[in-house]
């Protein structure tokens, strides 16, 4: 994409200068500005990808917007957010006259309010699609590792004292087990794909049935009712959208009708749990073990009970986190800012749902 | 032996529960046929129990079997190993005796395919950096690890493409990986197109050319150091080396020093040599390495049922029918 090149900035009538709703113009030199977490921030996008935004624009740290927000506020037209930060609540909005676009890394935007960014006639992109593979290789990690006792291996593995390779506790086969997928869209299908090749017997829940020869393809048996699910599953994976449907979907009573022998596993977002409900059925024995991507909030405070649960697995929010995905978002992000600035339609545009 | 005082056969083991014996869980399978005679009380006492003693059952190459308790034990029938894997026996010694040897093909297979897949998902996506940082005292925001590399898409070599190695091909096309695969014999057509498995007639084309390589072989003195410096320079520099054959299938030396100089990327090992590593080993010092202790069997399903062969076969040779798995030597 190219700059727009008009007139020379400094021949333009101050009135032209500031304008809110024409496209404005700019000199060669200076490329649009967007506001986003520092890249190489410990939770922002990795510093090696700067370049692929720098290329199109400026970016404005959001530690340097907070210090000087009157030198910077008129000039950002775009927000990347990246892990649910900057945050878009209204005082931002209200200072940011010429934001055009909000460019969301990740395909959740649970931690946008919609309705309100668009009321400002700012517009809302994701990345959906790209994160499919990453997030659902990240699954099966997650399942592989908490079936098969990774973490506790590893420890023994590295452990200063041992002479000799003790019996720790033995895990559970993968293979041949069954897996309960809730939420079965396109991450959750690429599970489904991904544990048939274990010779997992899949079961699904979802709020549609998908077509039959979807379901041949990957050997799922659709359930109706997610508590059949919960009773007949080895493994439960989650892998819903946060909405309000789907806040605390999985509770005490959910939780107690798991088999004491089955795993949890969270890679959708914190809330879809019922965090204190897990909490008591992971110290009761009432399903056997927890491996979770995402809490809530993240990250959890260091005295939280679920840190000192043996029977817990938990990650720092990685779904995504890999060179290769984060590459392609954030080339995706940068076609979707662009498209906007341009006042073209976005790839990925998230509207205010009804 | 009197029959009518229903006294069970004899054998010898590691005492259930304890380092590299049976899981305690099962001896009540083991005491239902046999009376279980412990190692380490056989050791204090071998006259005790010398002449009753009629199988061996070996697990975790525990108990180790020399000539002079083969020539102590004058009623062995049959030595019995859980797992695959005999390199830990010398078969020609133990038929010069008249004994024949089981172990417990097959049934491993699965659990040891999760296993070579749970290691390179787990070394990938950078699990155990991850995990440190979620409990990690300081964390106060949300903080990353490094950036792990994609499974999806990636080129897997399998060297060693019998049971283990096929059922990992399996697992790994559901990745849309692609396969490459390196075996004595090349496979069946019909058996490479289920898997999307591409022959290498040439070890170094698949070493070229693999965002991971997988170790799935027998050692036997043909694979012995078959992974050595020559090989591992040959790796992308971006390349992840799995092991979940044995440990001496790969020169730990040579290792060591392409993790260190950046030569290959990281190694995800379940096996070393020997078991486990001395604590001051340079492998256990590098960032770039996933030691598990050799868990590729481990979970209950699998071993319960590796039990249950033993126990078959035991009562096979103690009754003089042939076995279920016989290992004949070469």
């Amino acid at each position: 994409m190219t700059l727009l090149i008009r007139v020379p900035f400094t021949l333009l009538r101050r009135s032209q200068r500031w304008s809110t709703t024409a496209a404005r113009p700019y000199s060669v030199m200076e490329k649009p500005h967007i506001l986003a977490l520092q890249p190489g921030d410990k939770s922002g996008i990795h510093s090696a990808f700067a370049p692929i935004i720098e290329k199109h624009f400026t970016i404005i740290s959001n530690d340097e917007f907070t210090k000087d927000k009157q030198r910077w506020a008129d000039k950002v037209q775009a927000v990347f957010v990246w892990c649910a930060v900057p945050k878009l609540n209204r005082d931002l909005l209200q200072v940011l006259p010429n934001l055009k676009a909000v460019i969301n890394g990740g395909v959740g935007v649970d931690h946008l309010d919609i309705p309100l960014i668009s009321s400002f006639g700012v517009k809302v992109t994701n990345t959906p699609n790209l994160v499919n593979n990453a997030t659902a290789d990240l699954g099966m990690t997650l399942l592989l590792a908490s079936a098969r006792k990774v973490i506790q291996g590893y420890k023994t593995g590295v452990s200063p004292e041992i002479t000799e390779y003790v019996q720790s506790e033995i895990g559970y086969d993968v293979s041949g087990a069954t897996l309960g997928i809730i939420g079965m869209g396109r991450i959750g299908y690429q599970v489904a794909k991904r544990a048939k090749g274990f010779d997992m017997k899949i079961l699904y829940h979802n709020r549609n049935r998908r077509k039959e020869a979807e379901e041949k393809a990957v050997g799922a048996h659709y359930y109706e009712k997610m508590d059949d699910l919960l009773r007949d599953s080895d493994f439960v994976m989650l892998v819903v959208d946060l909405s309000p449907q789907t806040y605390h979907l999985i509770g005490k009573r959910e939780l107690s009708l798991m088999k004491r022998t089955a795993t949890l596993i969270n890679i959708s977002r914190g809330l879809v749990v019922d965090q204190d409900a897990l909490v008591e059925v992971l110290s009761t024995g009432l399903i056997h073990a927890a491996a979770l991507d995402v809490t809530y909030p993240e990250p959890l405070p260091r005295d939280h009970p679920l840190l000192k649960l043996d029977n817990v697995l938990i990650l720092p929010h990685m779904g995504s986190h890999t060179y290769q995905t984060t590459q392609v978002m954030v080339e995706r992000m940068v076609a979707n800012a662009l498209a906007i600035l341009n006042g073209q339609p976005p790839l990925d545009e998230v509207k205010a749902s009804k | 032996m009197c029959v009518h005082e229903m006294e069970k056969p004899h054998i010898l083991a590691t005492k259930p529960g304890e380092y590299k014996g049976i899981p305690q869980i099962f001896a009540p399978l083991l005491e239902k046929h046999f009376t279980v005679v412990p190692y380490h009380e056989f050791e204090k006492n071998p006259n005790r129990w010398a002449d009753k003693i009629q199988a061996l059952i070996v697990f975790f190459s525990i108990p180790k079997i020399s000539r002079d308790l083969l020539l102590s034990l004058p009623n062995l029938k049959a030595v019995i190993s859980g797992g695959v894997g005999v390199d830990h026996l010398d078969i020609p010694l133990i038929t010069s005796f008249g004994v024949k040897i089981a172990n417990t093909p097959t049934i491993v297979d699965n659990a040891t395919a999760d296993m070579g897949m749970a290691l390179l998902l787990a070394s990938a996506r950078k699990l155990i950096e991850g995990y440190k940082i979620a409990i990690s005292p300081d964390m106060t925001k949300l903080t990353h690890c490094d950036l792990g590399h994609d499974v999806s898409g990636s080129t897997l070599g399998i060297i060693g493409m019998g049971r283990i190695g096929y059922k990992i091909a399996k697992r790994a096309q559901g990745f849309d990986m692609k396969i490459l695969y390196h075996n004595r014999k090349q496979r069946e057509a019909e058996d490479e197109k289920a898997v999307g498995a591409t022959y290498c007639a040439k070890i170094e084309d698949l070493l070229r050319e693999s965002d991971f390589v997988m170790l799935s072989v027998n050692l036997s003195p043909e694979t012995h150091k078959l992974i050595g410096k020559r090989e591992l320079s040959m790796m992308k520099p971006t390349a992840t080396l799995v092991n979940v054959s044995r440990g001496l299938v790969v020169d730990q030396d040579a290792l060591v020093e392409a993790l260190q100089d950046g030569v290959i990327y990281a190694a995800a090992l379940d096996v070393t040599y020997p078991e486990p590593l001395p604590r001051n080993h340079p492998l256990l010092r590098l960032k770039n390495i996933l030691i598990l202790p050799h868990m590729g069997t481990a979970s209950y399903q699998t071993t319960r049922a590796m039990v249950e062969r033993i126990i078959a076969n035991t009562r096979l040779a103690l009754e003089g029918s042939p076995l279920l798995d016989e290992v004949k030597p070469n």
